[in-house]
């Protein structure tokens, strides 16, 4: 299913430089990972993205060494992995909660991995310090862990899993200990950091925005699977399935039959709409199957007019609407009974003038703003 | 943002809450320490009580009397010196001895799984629901010449004649530390059972052998659980009395037994009560000031974590 489509800024498994080849975990008669196959390239940010209990944790627990692997094999820069224990592995983890030593200062924190190496030390001494001013934590050096805010605590615990000059960096809901707030400002950061030292990097989140904002590519889990894999915008506007639709972002999916399939595009009978579906892109499937339709909030269309095409309008009534600040949320309750969903920006609206609770009014989309989905 | 903490009570109902264990601490030990350390000043002298009053008025002169009789002879009798020394010896031979066995003990109890772990920590507590004489004679029965013991290594052929052990020095160290050793056990283990597993992963991930980590992360983290431990261990194991008595040779000395002796063979009270007074002054009082800064120190060091 880690099918790559064009636009991904990496692809081709010739130059990969993390290979996970048809991974499983079993615990007990739980199966955790079920056949997880792939490939991130040198320097790519690549995250891992599921709600809780899909496996990606299992799987990045596999990646630093703490979980064996059932079957499967790891390769990282053409060299077998599987069977390593952590402390052999050129692998280093930021984990989600830090786990900064408590009885050492922040600089022993860091140092603590170049003396297990056996490095000397005053270069222990350069290097430490190389790693606390990339974070920005030159100054605290002298501090424990607990004199830290969580922010502070995170670049520690960042320049620790990086004095290392791993192959590999793994990330554990890098910034899921920290205020909302501080978070997207974080997130930029530590992008701008990974790309400085050009370390490759694997992160697992359950935050769709954290994996758009920070991964070149990303991968969809669920129950143990990878479901879709590819670039961030690419997942989200082409979602190969109903679970990924509406796991990545909030969408409104409309069930129908295909009426029409041409190669450049396919009609949709829908009940829950007055007009027929449109849709830009063929499917090749047969006729009268049933089928579901994705159309992002975003992409949804408000007016108090009716649209004069002949597909993709259809008529209903206001029953919520909110400011979100930079665009409005509107429900709105279609004559089939379906609420539908619709982000409307504040620059194609003005305050005063926008429809109300309890109006009726008409949605409409273009057709290259819907997804056909067969699954 | 952090949830602010609830204002603090009024100071009437703070002490109201903290006054239980202060009075408790006043009448159960200031004040039976100080009746022991007016006696210890007190003279010898036949009747009931056994001792002289410290102050006395009579003829319109209120005269105070120190004697310091017990305290002179602790210091000139090389006897009661060289039973302090043994004292201490003995008690940091057990401390030393139920660290080591308990230390892999308790981090074996703490690394189990939370339904076995329940079943070892019962283990651990269960001789306590016998009485500890019950177990020490138990001891003599595995110790004596024609013990247990001895009888099963004759059986075995691998020894001729009986082993001595019972009535030595030996036999003591043996006792003391099977009846101490739970109580190092017990808080090491509540230590151990709270180290974040994460931080032995972060050590494996940063390079360290398992012996490494435990060496640089668990066993610094497990400080305050050891000596809080050994402390547990050693300050009751100074003045035991039971143990030696029961095991130990006419030449085991101890101070415990020492004090025994003077207050129900001897019937001096001052002299037992200056042996008392002196153990706490020289020994208790430097270790639980050494403790209490110990445990203050590494709870500043590994304490608190707010992320």
């Amino acid at each position: 299913m880690s099918e790559i489509r064009p636009g991904a800024s990496w692809s081709g498994a010739a130059d990969a430089f993390v290979r996970i080849e048809d991974v499983v975990k079993i615990y007990g008669d739980v199966v955790a990972v079920k056949s997880v196959s792939l490939s991130v390239g040198r320097q790519e940010i690549f995250a891992l993205l599921g709600s809780s209990g899909c496996g990606k944790s299992t799987l990045l627990r596999m990646l630093a060494g703490f979980e064996e692997v059932t079957s499967g094999r790891l390769f990282l820069d053409n060299e077998d992995i599987t069977t390593l224990p952590p402390y052999k592995r050129p692998v280093n983890m930021m984990f989600q909660s830090y786990a900064l030593f408590p009885h050492m200062t922040v600089e022993d924190n860091v140092a603590f991995g170049l003396k297990q190496e056996g490095v000397p030390r005053n270069e222990i001494h350069s290097r430490v310090y190389e790693a606390l001013d990339l974070v920005q934590m030159g100054a605290y050096a002298r501090r424990k862990p607990s004199q830290l805010s969580g922010g502070q605590q995170q670049r520690v615990a960042l320049a620790r899993s990086l004095v290392k000059r791993p192959k590999l960096l793994l990330l554990d809901e890098p910034m899921s200990a920290l205020d909302k707030q501080i978070r997207q400002k974080t997130q930029i950061e530590l992008v701008k950091i990974l790309d400085k030292v050009g370390v490759t990097c694997i992160m697992v989140t359950h935050d769709q925005e954290e994996a758009m904002t920070m991964a070149h590519r990303m991968a969809v889990m669920s129950e143990g699977q990878i479901v879709q894999c590819g670039a961030p915008q690419e997942v989200y506007d082409f979602p190969s399935s109903r679970f990924v639709a509406n796991f990545v972002g909030s969408t409104n999916l409309f069930t129908g039959h295909i009426a029409v399939d041409e190669a450049d595009h396919v009609q949709i009978e829908s009940e829950q709409l007055n007009r027929p579906l449109y849709v830009n892109h063929g499917v090749s499937e047969p006729l009268g199957m049933e089928v579901h339709v994705s159309i992002r909030p975003e992409r949804i269309r408000v007016h108090r007019e009716q649209p004069a095409g002949d597909f993709n309008w259809a008529h209903g009534m206001v029953s919520h609407m909110a400011w979100m600040g930079s665009y409005a949320r509107y429900l709105i309750r279609l004559d089939s009974g379906m609420q539908v969903e619709a982000a409307v920006s504040r620059l194609v609206m003005s305050q005063n003038d926008s429809p109300a609770v309890g109006e009726e009014v008409y949605i409409d989309w273009s057709g290259d703003s819907a997804t056909v989905l067969t699954s | 943002m952090k949830p602010r903490l609830p204002s603090p009570p009024a100071s009437w109902r703070r002490m109201l809450v903290i006054a239980p264990p202060f009075v408790w601490l006043i009448l159960f030990l200031l004040v039976p320490f100080l009746l022991v350390l007016k006696i210890s000043f007190a003279d010898l002298q036949f009747g009931v009580p056994p001792y002289t009053a410290l102050a006395e008025f009579s003829d319109q002169a209120l005269s105070v009397v120190l004697n310091l009789r017990g305290y002179a002879l602790l210091f000139t009798d090389s006897l009661y010196v060289s039973t302090y020394l043994h004292s201490v010896k003995m008690a940091a031979v057990t401390t030393l001895f139920c660290i080591l066995i308990g230390y892999p003990m308790a981090y074996y109890i703490a690394r189990s799984e939370p339904a076995t772990r329940n079943l070892l920590l019962i283990g651990v507590i269960l001789p306590f629901w016998t009485s500890l004489l019950l177990r020490v004679y138990a001891w003599i029965g595995i110790l004596r010449n024609d013990g247990l013991l001895n009888n099963l290594l004759m059986g075995l052929g691998l020894i001729d004649q009986p082993l001595e052990i019972y009535r030595t020095d030996l036999a003591v160290y043996i006792g003391l530390i099977y009846a101490y050793l739970p109580f190092f056990i017990l808080p090491l283990y509540a230590n151990l059972v709270k180290l974040d597993t994460r931080l032995l992963e972060a050590a494996y991930d940063l390079g360290a052998k398992p012996w490494q980590a435990f060496r640089s992360v668990t066993l610094p983290l497990s400080m305050p659980g050891v000596i809080a431990g050994a402390m547990l261990v050693f300050i009751p194991s100074v003045g035991e009395f039971v143990i030696p008595e029961m095991l130990g040779g006419a030449d085991t000395l101890m101070i415990g037994r020492v004090m025994w002796t003077e207050f129900f063979n001897n019937s001096d009270w001052p002299m037992a009560a200056a042996v008392t007074c002196v153990m706490v002054m020289l020994l208790l009082v430097p270790l639980i000031l050494f403790q209490y800064g110990q445990t203050r120190h590494l709870g500043m060091r590994g304490g608190r974590r707010n992320g």
